[in-house]
Parts: structure tokens; C-alpha cells; sequence
């Protein structure tokens, strides 16, 4: 690790660290009393933010990428890990401390229909941090709220007026004014373009990269669309599940993706070009629930570059992903709510919805020349099913086809000269790297 | 996709829609708001036709207005025609619709969880349009249920048919809603920002299965969106939209390698992944307007880089950009673009105002 870290700072020129994130998780836990099962939000992400740099949170919807966003400007407890903000652990601060220290931190947010309140005008929205923070004079705090409308670009006579007098685009302007209003170095960008159409998104983006340039303001950018993180990002974090999977230099992981998830998600993108003619990752089904993630590396029930045990290295790609589906059913299965009288019925070995297994074994494998050695687990496996014992069925499945991506958490690995970090077990020597490999769909 | 048929049966046989001076109109207190203001395009079988623009452009009225689902105070006004397979939709009545809607032409929103109901079983909701359009019930419909449902890519089916919507992610209800769309075998498919509410993995699998279903059904498909990455990735032609009206109309390819209206132009530029070195991005300044007069002036003149006098006294009609170039056409004065200016100006109003034009 401690090398790791070396390699970054050396790669990274501009500023120093600002936020610096060490083994951070952020546990929703439902409050059972015997079994509490958490919801695993942010489940352990180290990275740092330089000062003035851009650094954008990338994932799909349920990753985690909000809840971190949140968490760093302690908007949500920690549950393990550190925050250092200038040398300072903010996850410790309460009180007075906290108070101010959140002057230095701000956050806009999505959705600026519902962030601003409706019954305040515009020039008492982005007042109020001022008020609570109680700064200056009232006269000086009227005078800086003209100063931030000119700044975002909305003229002073807009002080009186009511949010619902405005479109999206300059509703988005004053949730910026409002976050600017304190002066902070440090601003979470929560999808503050994504409720916005294309021509009025380019404005708020040139907009953010202004005064970014005016106020040396450092950015965390949240956001699913991979193309407006390009264009606006210096570095990328991709999460996953609660994890950083990969995290660099946004144009050089762009052009060249290390991670599977990543190379997945971008490959995903539709190009607005329609004669791009490009090898697309589909990947199949969604990610698992964060309450039970998947043993081993988190990306591995999705990812169409796992390692394979090496006895099955030579199967058929089309049966080694139908194995991976069958696997897959077997999980949802098991996620599926039982009513009452389907664990009854359960119990008493009468058959239930979860019990027909045959039909999806005939969808899935029908087409397949399948070899007596992979055909005899398949069975044993689905033998277990029809006895309601789904959880035989895919710990068996897993002995079987289980591979180190079942087994073992990935640890990052630096993968280029940047000190871009990615986490994923093929880049261990003894494997095949991700960039090097053809996904098993696309065989 | 199918886009060599779709050229090849062209101008032989009728297309599967055709739209014609399509005008939709909401009437409320204050002022008539002109949702969709003269809009004409057609679809061919088997074709996709891409409709683009943003919020407020009248896209998702235009697919009301084709269903027969526009509430009032809104109404399809006198003058606007809707041929589906050579039949008047806009005078049919509210029953006669009713066989149409889901039956011929099937509709996919935006949202998957509010186009299911939550108190029935999937299942259920897929056999209830089989019984209404196809007669079907019981034990048979269950089987066609859980084909259906497999034909849309979900795993599982005969364990998912009996399950609630809320037991599926988002990209499985957004498939079953698809599975309900094509339980009556339409002929039109209309998606309304079908995967917006996605994520971009979970997009690409519902595209891919579009694509599918469109090779195997030969389908034609309306296709809805804001997202230019999308309209490249499915259609085949496209319309953009802007303040109720058409402004551009072009093959995909056409439209984006040579974009012709400043309005089309200004929307690819303003794409941040299109020029990932530029600092700044190009943008369009301002916002829609709301159309709710008589359009006697180009509306999209406000933030129109290259506006000039003639723009805010002369109507723009459909056009095409230069002369033989039938299926590009632009609504704007700059062309068509081998007359001159003070020409095309004429044209413009001449067609506007009704006259036949007889030099083409």
C-alpha cells in the first residue's frame, strides 16, 4: 500500500492533497436486534483529492456513489475509516468544530426541482447558509447574494423572485450560488447536470469549470454520465457495489480501461456517432444488493472476464456463460421474497414457485453440448434445488465452478505510469491481463 | 437495421404511419399552449424513426396524440391527420381506439414502475392485454405469458410470471413492460424515452433486445429520446423537434456527419463527449420557449447564432437543403441552400401561405 501511495503523489503535479479518504465505509444498518444485516453502502474506498482538481465519482445507480459523496462533507456518520481534510479527521468533529468546519465544505445537488425551498425567494435561499453561519452584517450578506447571482449568472433583480418563476437550468444556478455562499474550497457535485437537457447542461458545466478557475474551488463529481465526466474531470474514481474499482487520469482511462467493470461500463455508451462501429461489453442481469454482496471480488457475478478454474479453462465460452447464468438465477432466487405459505409449504416438501428448475435448465443448456463433466454437476445442483435446498445448490455450484474471483477480495494494483489503480485479481502475474482478454460474450 | 427494405418499399406502397399536419393543443385559462404545432412524418415498416429534442419540445405529446391518449384541456385540432395502415385514426372514437391502442400499436414509457400496477402479478398484467385483444385465458395464457416473458431476455420466466413489480429491478420491469407491449403482436412499437430512467448497462441490454425483437417481428418503432447517443445507436431516420414543430428530418447518418439546421447543429456541439479536448463547451443560450401563439416567426430565432431580419417575420417550412435531397429536410430560411437568400425567403412564405409551389 505504502507504495502504492508513493507512486500516485509522484504521478499527480498539481496542489497537494485536500481530502484524503483512508478505508471509509458507511454501513444503513435496519436496526435488527438479533441479525442485523447492513445495507453496505460504501464498503471500504481509499482514494485522495488534490486541491483544485476535479475528481469524478462514476458507478451505476445503488453503487455507492451519493452515499460517499455525502459522507465526505459528513452529511452521513461513517461507520469505519477516515476523512482527513487538511490533516483533519472530520468524521471525529461535532459541535462547534463541525459547524465550521462545514463553511469550507458545500454540496449542489440533483434534482433542482426539489433542493430549493418553494415558499423562500431566490435572495433568501442562498442567504441562509450566510445567516446560519452568521456572517457579517445583514447589509453585507444582501450585498455578497447580488455579488453570487452576478457570479452564476442571474441578474439582481432575480433577489425577490420565487423558485418556480425559474427554469431548471437557472434553478440549478441557484442551488450553485447557494453552495458558493461561504466561500468553501471543497464542493460535492451530486448529478448537478443530470435533470437538465443537453444545450442547458453544456451551460451549468462551462459555468462549474469557471468558477472553478476563479475560486480555486476543488470538486468532487458525482455523475452516471461518462461523458460529461470526461469532459469535466482531471481523474476518475469508478465505483462498484461500494468499492473503487478503478481510479486515474480521466483521458488515459478513457482511452484505454484496465478495470473489466470499467471497460464494461464505457463500452456501454452510446456513441452519438452512428457510424462508430465498436465492440460492445453487454453485461448481463444488474448488480447484486448491497445488503449481501458477493463473496470474493464484488464484480465477479457480472463480469465477463472472470478467471476460470483451470480444470473448465477449456470449455465452450457459450456454456461456461450459461453456467454463470445458471449461477445467477440461483442468486436471485434466493433474494426473491417467500410469503408465508411458500416457507410452509417449503418445509413440508410440497412444491413451490422456487422448485421447477427444469424448465430453466432445458432454456439455458438445451442448445449446449454439454460434457458429461460439467452435465453431472449441473445436476447434483439442480437435484439440490428440487429438494428446496437452493443454498446446497449454489455453495455446491460455487466448490465447483468457483474460481479465485469467488474466493478472494482483489486488492488494487497500479497498472500504469500515472499511478492508475485498478481492482481486479487479472492483473496478479499468474493471469491474463483485463485489456488483453476477449470476454466470453464476445467469442 | 432493416433500413434497406424500408428504401426499397418506399414510395411503392403506403408507409405503416403517415402523419400529416399534426397539431395538438392544450387549452387552458391563461393561454392555448401549442404542444405539437404542424408536425408531418411517416414511418415505414420494419424502419426505426428516431424522434430527438429536448423537454418541452412536444415529443411525448406527439406520441400521446398518435395514441388517442390526449387528455383534455388538451385536443388533436381539425386539420391534423393520423393514417395508420391506411385507416383515419383521428376520427375513430374512444371505443374504436381502444382495439388499436395495445393491439396494433403498443406503447413503452419512461418510467417501467408506473406503467405497471403494483397490486397485480406481472403475469397478470400481461394476460390481461392478451384476453382484451386476443381472447386468450386461463392456462394458455400463462404459457404465452411466460414465452413472452422470455422473449424479452428474463431469466426465470415461469417463477418471475407471479411476481409483483416491485420484485423486479428497474431493467427487468422496463423488459416486462416491452413483454406487455408486444403481447398483441403490434405492427408500431412507440418508445417513449424507454431508457432514461437506466443505467447506461442496463440501457445497452434494453437496446439490444429492441434491436432483437424489431429483426424478428419486423416491427417499425418510434423511438423517443433527448439522448443523441441513443438516436445514432437505433434509428434509422431521424426527426428533431423543437418548440412543437419539426425541424430537421434525415437519415442518421445524414444528420449527424452534416447537420443543417442551427439548431441540430448547436445540440451535437453541445455533447461533452463529442470534443473531449475543447475547454469550453459550445452551447445554445437560453432556454425553450413555450410555443403558445401562432408560429408567423422562426422560434427558435431567440438563440439562433445565425438569426437574421426575415427570421422573426417569416415562418420556416420543411424544405429540402438543396435541390433533389428529398429526404433531408430543414425548417429554417437559410435554405434550400443553392437559391439565395432573398429566394429562399420567398419560398418560405409562399408555402406558408398555402400556395402551391410549382418550380419544384
Amino acid at each position: 500500500m505504502s507504495e502504492q501511495v508513493r507512486q500516485e503523489s509522484v504521478g499527480v503535479q498539481t496542489g497537494e492533497t485536500l481530502v484524503d479518504v483512508n478505508g471509509l465505509k458507511t454501513y444503513y444498518d435496519d436496526g435488527g436486534i438479533i441479525d442485523s444485516n447492513p445495507v453496505k453502502a460504501v464498503d471500504g474506498v481509499d482514494f485522495e483529492i488534490k486541491r483544485g482538481e476535479t475528481l469524478g465519482l462514476v458507478g451505476e445507480s445503488g453503487c455507492g456513489k451519493t452515499t460517499l459523496g455525502r459522507t465526505l462533507i459528513q452529511l452521513e456518520d461513517a461507520t469505519a475509516g477516515e476523512v482527513l481534510f487538511d490533516g483533519t479527521d472530520v468524521t471525529e468533529l461535532s459541535g462547534t468544530e463541525l459547524k465550521n468546519w462545514r463553511r469550507n465544505s458545500q454540496m449542489v445537488f440533483q434534482d433542482p426541482e426539489s433542493s430549493l425551498n418553494d415558499r423562500m425567494t431566490v435572495g433568501e435561499i442562498i442567504r441562509e447558509p450566510l445567516d446560519v453561519h452568521d456572517w457579517e452584517t445583514p447589509q453585507e450578506r444582501r450585498e455578497r447574494v447580488r455579488e453570487l447571482l452576478d457570479v452564476v449568472g442571474l441578474q439582481p433583480e432575480h433577489y425577490y423572485r420565487y423558485p418556480h418563476q425559474f427554469s431548471g437550468g437557472q434553478r440549478q444556478r441557484i442551488g450553485i450560488a447557494r453552495a458558493l455562499a461561504l466561500e468553501p474550497e471543497f464542493v460535492v457535485l451530486d448529478e448537478p447536470v443530470s435533470a437538465l437537457d443537453v444545450s442547458v447542461q453544456a451551460q451549468i458545466l462551462n459555468l462549474l469549470e469557471d468558477l472553478q478557475d476563479e475560486f480555486g474551488l476543488t470538486y468532487l463529481f458525482i455523475a452516471h454520465d461518462l461523458s460529461v465526466v470526461r469532459h469535466i474531470c482531471d481523474r476518475v474514481a469508478v465505483m462498484y457495489l461500494g468499492n473503487v474499482m478503478e481510479l486515474g487520469e480521466t483521458e488515459e482511462m478513457f482511452a484505454n480501461p484496465k478495470n473489466p467493470y470499467t471497460h464494461s461500463l464505457l463500452s456501454a455508451i452510446p456513441e452519438p456517432d452512428p457510424t462508430a462501429d465498436k465492440e460492445r461489453v453487454t453485461l448481463r442481469g444488474t448488480p447484486p444488493s448491497p445488503r449481501d454482496p458477493p463473496a470474493g471480488c464484488p464484480f465477479t457475478t457480472r463480469c465477463p472476464m472472470k478467471i476460470r478454474p483451470e480444470k473448465y479453462e477449456d470449455i465452450d465460452p457459450d456454456l461456461w456463460v450459461a453456467i454463470e447464468v445458471f449461477r445467477e438465477v440461483l442468486r436471485e432466487r434466493a433474494r426473491a421474497e417467500k410469503s408465508l405459505t411458500e416457507i410452509a409449504k417449503e418445509k413440508l416438501g410440497m412444491e413451490t414457485r422456487f422448485s421447477d428448475i427444469d424448465e430453466i435448465r432445458t432454456e439455458l443448456f438445451g442448445d449446449l453440448d454439454v460434457p458429461s463433466r460439467v452435465r453431472e454437476h449441473v445436476e447434483v445442483a439442480a437435484n439440490h434445488v428440487e429438494q428446496n435446498d437452493e443454498h446446497a445448490a449454489r455453495e455446491y455450484l460455487a466448490d465447483e465452478f468457483g474460481s479465485i474471483c469467488d474466493a478472494e477480495d482483489p486488492s488494487m494494483h497500479v497498472v500504469s505510469d500515472t499511478g492508475r489503480t485498478s481492482n481486479c485479481h487479472r492483473h496478479l502475474p499468474d493471469y491474463q491481463e483485463p485489456d488483453e482478454f476477449t470476454p466470453y460474450t464476445e467469442r | 437495421m432493416a433500413r434497406t427494405d424500408a428504401t426499397a418499399t418506399r414510395g411503392e406502397s403506403e408507409p405503416l404511419l403517415s402523419i400529416e399536419n399534426l397539431q395538438t393543443a392544450f387549452f387552458t385559462d391563461k393561454e392555448v399552449i401549442r404542444a405539437v404545432d404542424g408536425v408531418s412524418f411517416d414511418i415505414e415498416r420494419g424502419e426505426t424513426v428516431g424522434v430527438v429534442g429536448e423537454s418541452g419540445s412536444g415529443k411525448s405529446v406527439t406520441a400521446r396524440s398518435i395514441m388517442g391518449l390526449v387528455d383534455s384541456p388538451g385536443r388533436v385540432l381539425e386539420g391534423s391527420s393520423i393514417r395508420f395502415d391506411g385507416e383515419e385514426l383521428t376520427d375513430k372514437s374512444e371505443k374504436e381506439y381502444r382495439s388499436i391502442r395495445g393491439g396494433d400499436i403498443a406503447m413503452v414509457f419512461q418510467d417501467p414502475l408506473t406503467s405497471l400496477n403494483p397490486v397485480y402479478t406481472v403475469g397478470n398484467q400481461i394476460k390481461e392485454s392478451l384476453r382484451l385483444h386476443q381472447d386468450m385465458r386461463g392456462a394458455e395464457a400463462t404459457e404465452e405469458a411466460i414465452d413472452l416473458l422470455e422473449a424479452v431476455g428474463i431469466p426465470d420466466a415461469a417463477r418471475r410470471v407471479n411476481e409483483y413489480p416491485h420484485e423486479f429491478s428497474g431493467g427487468m420491469r422496463q423488459r416486462a413492460v416491452i413483454a406487455m407491449a408486444l403481447a398483441c403482436d403490434p405492427e408500431l412499437l412507440i418508445c417513449d424515452e424507454p431508457t432514461t430512467a437506466l443505467d447506461v448497462t442496463i440501457q445497452a441490454q434494453i437496446l439490444e433486445l429492441l434491436d432483437d425483437i424489431q429483426e424478428e417481428r419486423d416491427l417499425a418503432i418510434m423511438f423517443i429520446t433527448h439522448d443523441m447517443g441513443v438516436i445514432a445507436e437505433i434509428s434509422d431516420r431521424v426527426n428533431v423537434m423543437y418548440a412543437g414543430e419539426i425541424v430537421e428530418t434525415a437519415p442518421v447518418e445524414e444528420l449527424f456527419a452534416n447537420p443543417r439546421h442551427p439548431y441540430t447543429e448547436g445540440l451535437l456541439n453541445s455533447i461533452p463527449g463529442n470534443q473531449p479536448g475543447a475547454d469550453r463547451l459550445e452551447t445554445i443560450e437560453g432556454d425553450v420557449p413555450t410555443p403558445n401563439e401562432p408560429a408567423t416567426y422562426c422560434r427558435f430565432e431567440p438563440r439562433c447564432p445565425k438569426a437574421f431580419e426575415e427570421c422573426t417575420r417569416v415562418h420556416p417550412e420543411p424544405v429540402a437543403v438543396t435541390d433533389g435531397a428529398d429526404d433531408h429536410t430543414a425548417a429554417c430560411l437559410l435554405y434550400p441552400e443553392d437559391v439565395s437568400e432573398a429566394e429562399a425567403v420567398e419560398l418560405h412564405e409562399r408555402r406558408g401561405d398555402g400556395e402551391e409551389v410549382t418550380d419544384r
